[in-house]
């Protein structure tokens, strides 16, 4: 199989080791990997600020240029809700419709397409800390992916899982959000950060590096103990990859 | 007290500095919450019943002129003086004339958000008339001169001990924050008002078209009081909340109480369908319905916005709503709060007050998981703010850097570019610090800039051939 990387922003240019810890483990699996070269941005922040009419040539750009992808994948949900779920509200070029309505069946966040598309749940490795695990609005809400990370935590050597207390609550992040109404958001966010505490983790799993980035801001300028992790670099590591 | 959403970033900054009020608001939507969800747990069909209500309240909405036609007809018939109103001014004076035509001095109170939404208290307080909330959290509000802070619970942001002193106070008792010491004292107070007053007046959860009635559910019977000790009973509901007939009443009986208070059914529910008949002896000798518009038949124009009328005032969008429970209802500056109430205010009160309001949501999207009648709240937020946006409401600032990205973002090598750039400015930061974004990195720290970004890195990751597994002696530089 080969998989078409789709790469949000934020791992293109902030923080990319969940996107090559995805590889590395795509590649142990069998994967082949492939970078889809002049891709930029889903465009879900201007969508999500209302600013509708500017997503729509870059919805079409995605499309066109992952249209005829065997598989694409990304590590995160909710750009992959984006494209799934939100570009079917944008005024789409006719002649992208059809392929569209492909791409839309064929684009999967990671954890998702391990479990539900490769049936690989256990991968074999071992890491010996608790560990809890955030669930992303858009990853767990819009997309249904709740169980597939616990599954893949769950399977790793040693770990000690511990579920925290409004595991599925927002941390606050929600792209202009966090900026627009800061306060609120830092409240927010906070309020997870001690949820994370109260759990006994040492880490917090997540599937989104934007919840993450949120969260580790929070954590590390406010002296908690807990750090975050993307799954995907949970995983390469349990694996030392 | 006069709010308006116009100021709700204000609001939010004194609502996150009231630690009690803070603390009281995230106890409450928990504890709802949590009871909501054992109700959920015990019935297979959840999801059913809310699929059932969406196309009732669909077909409703979509047939709402000939069914308040039908239940204007019926109330007609059973003897109920129906009035149209188009805004909050007619419908006041309506009320108002009625209060004068009776000589009305005393009025009672029971289950009228819509009220609320109208300011009807002020207007009859002002022509003199003695206006009294008879629902203990109303009623607790009404003393603390302020508007309800929850759809269902108006003194959901108050704790036991305020409300003991607030009752210490005005009415003069030892003080106590024992709730049912409380309600007792409420009662007592209450019963004198509800015997003296000539008018009682309340909102309605539901209007049933068939058979010209209203439908009021509640915990405390101060509605049934309400409506049948006074002479008089003036009803106020807006138009959207109709059902056909009484076969629909049974989802949203049932949907009401377990999302609104974690209830699996509430203590009472009323049926009034007119005035007293002379050989029943008792209820009120005459009975009005005003049907308020409000820019609601404006919202029923709108396609992509017209499913807010679905809304049944449940609340159950605002206690699972993380940003709610941060800030509480004032904050929203409104009668409406939480994310129906950041939907409505901009569609009620017109984009220029509203602008803010749409904002105030992190699209979590754990409202539209809670909504019984499926309204699709966040797209419907998406929505208005794609409205702001294109009307230019929203700064010149953003408006101009979003023109220039989506620009950017359709030229990859320019894109790249610009996103270059940023990598290397930040190596001119001291200390290997990361940019400072106004605000956000206050109490929040961002990330570096990766130097080379994920495209050059995954460039110089060794490739293995399908199946084989390699090592990646550089997985610790890229850090």
């Amino acid at each position: 199989m080969k998989a078409a990387l789709f790469i949000p922003c934020l791992t293109e240019h902030l923080l990319p080791e969940p996107g090559l810890s995805m590889v590395r483990i795509l590649n142990k699996l069998g994967v082949e990997v492939e970078y889809v070269e002049n891709q930029t941005c889903c465009g879900q922040p201007a969508y999500n600020s209302g600013y509708h009419q500017q997503v729509i040539p870059l919805a079409e750009q995605f499309i066109e240029l992952f249209h005829d992808k065997e598989v694409i994948i990304a590590p995160s949900g909710s750009c992959v809700a984006m494209v799934r779920e939100e570009y079917k509200h944008l005024k789409l070029r006719e002649d992208l419709k059809a392929p569209y309505e492909r791409l839309k069946g064929r684009i999967y966040e990671f954890t998702e397409f391990l479990v539900d598309v490769l049936n690989v749940d256990q991968l074999g490795g071992r890491f010996p800390h608790r560990v809890t695990y955030h669930d992303s609005c858009h990853l767990s809400r819009m997309l249904g992916v709740r169980e597939q990370p616990r599954r893949l935590i769950a399977n790793i050597a040693d770990i000690d899982f511990l579920e925290m207390q409004g595991s599925d609550v927002c941390c606050g992040f929600g792209g202009t959000f966090s900026y627009k109404m800061k306060e609120i958001s830092v409240e927010m966010v906070k309020r997870k950060c001690d949820s994370i505490q109260e759990s006994q983790a040492e880490y917090c799993i997540g599937a989104d590096s934007s919840c993450l980035m949120n969260i580790q801001g929070y954590l590390t300028q406010n002296g908690y103990s807990a750090r975050t992790l993307h799954i995907a670099e949970l995983l390469a590591r349990s694996l030392e990859l | 007290m006069h709010v308006t959403p116009r100021k709700t970033k204000t609001y939010i900054k004194t609502a996150l500095k009231d630690s009690v009020l803070r603390r009281a608001v995230l106890n409450a939507t928990g504890s709802t919450v949590a009871s909501r969800q054992a109700i959920i747990d015990e019935l297979p069909y959840w999801e059913d019943l809310r699929e059932k209500a969406h196309a009732i309240k669909k077909d409703v909405i979509k047939h709402l002129d000939t069914t308040l036609q039908t239940f204007e007809q019926r109330c007609t018939d059973n003897g109920i003086q129906v009035h149209w109103a188009a805004d909050d001014q007619e419908a006041r004076q309506i009320i108002l004339g009625i209060a004068e035509r009776n000589r009305v001095c005393k009025v009672v109170k029971s289950k009228s958000l819509t009220t609320e939404e109208i300011h009807l208290n002020s207007s009859l307080i002002d022509k003199g008339i003695d206006t009294l909330e008879t629902d203990l959290g109303e009623y607790i509000i009404q003393l603390m001169e302020q508007i309800p802070s929850h759809l269902i619970i108006p003194a959901l942001h108050l704790t036991r001990k305020e409300i003991g002193k607030l009752f210490q106070e005005k009415l003069g008792n030892a003080y106590t924050e024992d709730p049912h010491e409380l309600l007792k004292i409420a009662r007592r107070t209450l019963r004198q008002h509800f015997l003296s007053a000539d008018m009682g007046i309340s909102g309605a959860n539901f209007g049933i078209a068939e058979t010209g009635s209203i439908c009021i559910v509640e915990n405390e019977a101060n509605a049934h009081l309400t409506t049948t000790l006074p002479d008089i009973h003036v009803a106020v509901m807006g138009i959207e909340k109709l059902l056909p007939d009484f076969k629909a009443l049974p989802y949203f009986l049932k949907l009401l109480p377990a999302n609104a208070t974690g209830q699996k059914s509430s203590t009472f529910v009323n049926f009034i369908s007119g005035p007293t008949h002379a050989k029943l002896g008792e209820g009120p000798k005459e009975m009005h319905v005003v049907l308020l518009d409000n820019g609601r038949s404006r919202i029923l124009q709108d396609p992509k916005l017209r499913q807010t009328l679905f809304c049944i005032r449940c609340a159950s969008c605002l206690n699972s709503c993380p940003v709610y429970q941060q800030i509480g209802g004032h904050a929203y500056g409104w009668v409406y709060m939480g994310p129906i109430g950041i939907t409505l205010i901009p569609q009620y009160l017109g984009e220029s007050v509203g602008k803010t309001s749409p904002y105030v949501c992190s699209l979590c999207t754990a409202c539209r998981d809670a909504c019984p009648v499926k309204i699709d709240l966040p797209a419907h937020i998406l929505n208005l703010r794609s409205r702001l946006a294109a009307h230019g409401k929203t700064s010149r600032i953003e408006r101009t850097g979003m023109r220039i990205w989506a620009f950017l973002a359709r030229h990859p090598r320019l894109y790249r570019f610009a996103t270059w750039f940023p990598g290397k400015a930040q190596q001119l930061l001291p200390g290997g610090r990361s940019f400072p974004a106004p605000g956000y990195t206050r109490k929040r720290t961002l990330p570096r800039f990766d130097a080379q970004g994920f495209r050059k890195r995954f460039n110089t990751l060794q490739m293995p051939s399908a199946g084989q597994q390699t090592e990646h002696a550089n997985s610790e530089d890229n850090r």
